[in-house]
């Protein structure tokens, strides 16, 4: 076979591909069958959230925030208000950080599902995504009850909520719990253990330890290459002191440490983690009243801040300054999907065309968050 | 270490590299750097075993509205968990600044994105095109004096 002369051809991978979870093209320069290079092309989802947020005051840029990640949008406020309060330098009552930790694990808990659903459907199995779409179903309807939508909630403001939680929630919550943890089983069975998804996940796009950090990767992808690293533990925000969990890592069971297989599997061990965290919380309450601190004029002093949380998909960072009026003079969003994405070339090359699939969807990226 | 400790660090090494220094800045203490010697610095405090600043967590775009544009990088140590907050400003006629892509790879994209909204040139940067708009976009958003194109490949840009 030696002397067959070969010729690399471009290949293009979407905008419009069902693997790539949104409008992303990929141009694939292959040799046959194998990746020699991946090139992402991105921005078909840009709608200039930092330009907007500079014509606006800051409660405004809330429902802005929802939108760049629509599947955490809970997180993306949570991440927003943390950087508006200290830069004004207010607390808020400690009944509003819990309701926002549990608020936040619950919306991780439906990302996680949507990511571990659909990218079993990129490999070929279909059931899975239904059992993770009926239990995401019962957290969005969690928080309906709160906030009245399901999708994009607006729900943390500077200084508080827009709604206290209603009656019934702590008890509904619970139940989700309970329903939830066999849950968890159940996909592994059907998924994370299944032969034919390990032999399409491990040992396929491999990402070593010190090239993610390099690349700034963060969340389950940095996680998944045996990083123990998570803001939650490793910079404290918010409430997650007083809780006992744990950070998951990947650890190579089935393969290479850092491959697919290690990426999505934190996710399902994370869900877990969540549980615990709101186990935790949700019988610890304290009284108050949710809205007692929200200032009426948001203006916050001259200055700047820069403040991260971690998002199911990594590392959130808002860096924000202002020029001392109502409208903050600069929002930069450094978006986990932004960051993560980039490293795909890194990992996808040497790989099959159809392992493509499985590293694209390991590494869990929302387009509105890419592109913001 | 605190941001003391790191500016004096880096005062001991680059003494005219160090333009400002606000340790009682609202609400992070920042560095304003020399922008021709940014890359420098940045090798220096990614290797140098005491501050070991291994990630770069965010390289933003400004635009100061008096006729300069800057870059702004935010770094962590992953090992020795302190952080600091880079700035180098330069001249919005002659935005040049040399590329730290080849010390951490997040700034490849970052720097691409300042370029795309911003029109900050990395000096040295392997593939500086446009990232988040159109290749044939003119104009640079984020610039506090941007005015919207008004046809973009003949259709009427509706603002």
């Amino acid at each position: 076979m030696a002397e067959l002369r070969t010729e690399q051809m471009v290949l293009n991978m979407g905008p419009q591909h069902p693997s790539t979870h949104g409008v992303l093209r990929i141009e694939l320069v292959v040799d046959g069958e194998v990746v020699v290079d991946a090139i992402p092309h991105i921005g078909y989802l840009h709608r200039c959230f930092e330009k907007h947020a500079e014509a606006m005051n800051y409660q405004q840029v809330v429902p802005y925030c929802d939108r760049m990640d629509y599947l955490s949008s809970m997180n993306n406020d949570l991440g927003y208000v943390l950087a508006v309060e200290k830069l004004l330098n207010i607390q808020v009552p400690e009944r509003v950080e819990y309701i926002r930790v549990i608020m936040a694990e619950l919306q991780r808990i439906a990302s996680h599902l949507v990511a571990i659903g659909t990218y079993g459907l990129d490999i070929g199995a279909f059931t899975p995504f239904l059992y993770c779409f009926r239990d995401r179903e019962m957290v969005l309807d969690l928080f309906e009850m709160t906030c009245g939508a399901r999708l994009l909630y607006n729900y943390m403001w500077p200084g508080g909520l827009s709604h206290d939680i209603p009656p019934g929630f702590v008890e509904k919550t619970k139940a989700f719990i309970k329903h939830f943890r066999p849950t968890i089983k159940e996909v592994n069975d059907l998924l994370s253990y299944n032969e034919i998804f390990v032999k399409r996940t491990a040992n396929v796009g491999v990402l070593p330890a010190d090239v993610a950090i390099n690349y700034g990767a963060s969340g389950p992808t940095l996680r998944g290459s045996g990083v123990k690293w998570d803001l939650r533990k490793d910079d404290p925000y918010s409430v997650y002191h007083k809780f006992d969990w744990d950070v998951v890592v990947g650890t190579g069971e089935m393969g290479t440490l850092g491959d697919c297989w290690d990426r999505y599997m934190v996710k399902v061990w994370e869900m877990e983690q969540s549980l615990r965290i709101i186990e935790q919380a949700i019988d610890n309450i304290p009284e108050g009243n949710v809205q007692a601190a929200i200032p009426k004029r948001v203006r916050p002093p001259v200055g700047e801040v820069y403040v991260r949380s971690e998002t199911p998909r990594g590392e959130l960072g808002y860096y924000i300054i202002s020029d001392g009026s109502q409208n903050p003079y600069r929002v930069k969003a450094r978006a986990p999907s932004f960051v993560n994405l980039s490293l795909l070339p890194e990992i996808s090359r040497g790989y099959l065309i159809a392992d493509m699939i499985a590293i694209i969807g390991s590494v869990d990226i929302v387009l509105g968050d890419v592109d913001r | 270490m605190n941001a003391n400790e790191i500016h004096d660090k880096i005062k001991s090494q680059f003494l005219e590299g160090v333009v400002e220094f606000k340790p009682d800045a609202v609400v992070e203490p920042f560095i304003v750097v020399r922008p021709d010697l940014v890359r420098e610095i940045s090798r220096f405090i990614s290797e140098d075993p005491e501050v070991k600043f291994d990630y770069l967590m965010s390289l933003s775009g400004v635009d100061f509205n008096d006729g300069n544009l800057g870059v702004v990088y935010h770094l962590y140590s992953m090992e020795k968990r302190h952080r600091i907050v880079l700035k180098v400003k330069v001249p919005k006629d002659k935005p040049e600044v040399p590329s730290v892509e080849s010390i951490w790879k997040t700034a490849n994209w970052h720097e691409r994105e300042a370029f795309d909204l911003f029109g900050i040139m990395f000096l040295d940067h392997p593939d500086l095109r446009r990232i988040l708009l159109p290749d044939d976009w003119e104009g640079y958003p984020l610039r506090k004096d941007y005015k919207v194109q008004e046809y973009y490949q003949g259709m009427k840009v509706p603002y």
